[in-house]
């Protein structure tokens, strides 16, 4: 069993770039991976890539090929689609793969382009997540199903808008000094308690944006990192992943994520830590209920306690365990298929002190990726250490 | 429905049954329910499974008002969603015939077919009982 060192990490920045062609996204992604560690594109043995909804936005799927060869790298290639958690799911199987002796150099990542389709279709398009038939025939939307999950959430445990419009304060705050970040401004609670609703009691401002973006890791076996002399103080040391009924109404309970608790306590049983020992988080906040939800799930919070975290202090960037210092996908942008690679990308930087909010966690050692699909349907957990 | 009019079947199947007021789930022998098209108990894997009628009402567990809809739902907006449980069975749809104002948790259902002023296509719908 090898550990997974993150060789290389590349991200473009994330927003609206609607004629970007996703193959040229990941291609630029992709070069600063391979500039960002002296892995040569030869030594690749595969690349695993996530993407959601390009036929839809591109009119494209078999993006493998297509995008092995717009990163230079002549290897097998594989498309992997698990709504929002696709590159998460990606990165499992690279982690697998190299844990596991069957490889030693793997490009992982993933893209997306969204903005190209208009708000209107984009809208449409991400509901591709949810069950067609049983909830988006409907009328159930995105933003609907999560409100769906706070109002749940406010009637088992409490709670208010302002509780949650403090996270997306928190996330753009945590963007401000970001190179790649689509928001890179502040905003007020007013922002976001005065911002239009979107399914009630969600608005604007607990949304986060549609965005075009790429990211992409190299990962490499122990082995080879040492033989290679890289520098790869970071390796993801636990991978879990969770799934659930599809549709949300069959869900056991709507305010909480047990699939993600599940690849939780998968993950950290891989890397021997527990949840105390997190010190920092890259959390699936695609509307900022899920965050409440998603620190909860990963043992961060207890159930119900998790909704105060934010306003109280305790994830913000000098709290006991930050949460979403790379702006999350509120202020950094949700890219769909390149979400889950990112926070791998994020917290590598944030670990090795190389991040932009690296002077916040100093001491971090341990660090925890969850990448959600739909209603969490799908998720995916990673743990970051520093090994080296 | 796709765009030459092919129906998805299972599913247009139980919306007809329903516009004639004979919805149904589909129970397995542990009492497990699901909704078609279906084989496979999807609790316990069981491939035995039975049409059960839904009871006449259910209840309202939560929903939201959803101001910003998909292109399908264009003219249809602001709408309700909500999950509503009938016995065992929990459907997702959208409140009708009530103000929205009105709509509170608890709030006893039938279900109704409706039709999108958008699309013209059925949608199911939960009615005040």
């Amino acid at each position: 069993m090898s550990d997974v060192r993150v060789a290389g990490v590349g991200l473009t920045a994330f927003g609206s770039m609607p004629e970007r062609t996703s193959r040229d996204l990941f291609a630029e992604a992709s070069i600063e991976a391979f500039e960002d560690c002296a892995v040569p594109r030869s030594d690749v043995e595969a690349l695993l890539y996530g993407n959601f909804m390009g036929e839809l936005s591109e009119h494209q799927g078999h993006y493998g090929p297509l995008m092995a060869e717009a990163a230079g790298v002549q290897a097998p290639a594989t498309r992997y689609e698990s709504a929002c958690a696709s590159s998460g799911a990606a990165v499992r199987d690279a982690v697998k793969q190299i844990r596991n002796g069957e490889a030693d150099v793997l490009l992982v990542g993933g893209a997306e382009r969204m903005t190209n389709l208009g708000t209107a279709a984009a809208t449409e398009a991400l509901a591709i997540a949810a069950d067609d038939l049983w909830e988006v025939r409907a009328g159930m939307t995105f933003p609907g199903a999560y409100a769906l999950m706070a109002q749940a959430y406010f009637d088992e445990y409490g709670g208010e808008h302002e509780d949650l419009a403090h996270i997306a304060v928190k996330n753009h705050e945590h963007a401000l000094d970001s190179e790649t970040a689509q928001y890179r401004r502040a905003i007020e609670l007013d922002d976001v308690l005065d911002a239009p609703q979107v399914s009630s009691p969600l608005g604007l401002y607990d949304s986060c944006p549609i965005s075009d973006g790429a990211a992409a890791v190299i990962l490499t076996s122990d082995s080879y990192a040492e033989e290679h002399d890289l520098d790869a103080p970071v390796a993801i040391t636990g991978t879990g992943q969770g799934g659930d009924r599809m549709a949300l109404h069959d869900r056991e309970h709507l305010a909480q994520s047990p699939a993600a608790r599940r690849a939780g306590e998968e993950a950290y049983a891989q890397a021997g830590i527990s949840a105390d020992e997190i010190d920092l988080a890259e959390v699936h906040d695609c509307f900022t209920i899920a965050e409440v939800l998603a620190i909860e799930s990963l043992g961060i919070e207890q159930i119900g306690e998790g909704m105060s975290a934010a306003r109280d202090g305790r994830t913000t960037a000098d709290g006991e365990t930050p949460v979403n210092l790379s702006g999350g996908l509120k202020a950094k942008g949700h890219p769909v298929g390149a979400t889950g690679a990112s926070q791998i990308a994020e917290i590598s930087e944030l670990l090795a002190g190389d991040h932009h909010n690296s002077e916040h966690v100093p001491d971090a050692t341990v660090g925890v990726a969850h990448n959600a699909g739909g209603t969490v349907a799908s998720v995916t957990v990673h743990v970051l250490e520093v090994v080296a | 429905m796709s765009e030459n009019n092919v129906v998805d079947a299972g599913f247009d199947d139980w919306i007809d049954a329903a516009e004639q007021g004979e919805a149904y789930y589909l129970a397995c022998p542990e009492g497990h329910s699901s909704l078609p098209p279906r084989r496979v108990c999807p609790e316990c894997g069981s491939t035995d499974l039975e049409k059960v009628p839904l009871p006449e009402t259910g209840t309202i567990e939560t929903f939201t008002i959803t101001h910003v809809p998909t292109p399908a739902f264009e003219e249809d907006a602001p709408y309700a969603t909500a999950i509503a449980a009938f016995g065992p069975l929990r459907l997702t749809g959208q409140i009708v015939d009530i103000d929205l104002e009105a709509i509170e948790n608890g709030l006893d259902v039938a279900i109704e077919i409706s039709v999108s002023e958008t699309t013209g296509e059925r949608v199911l719908a939960f009615s005040p009982a």
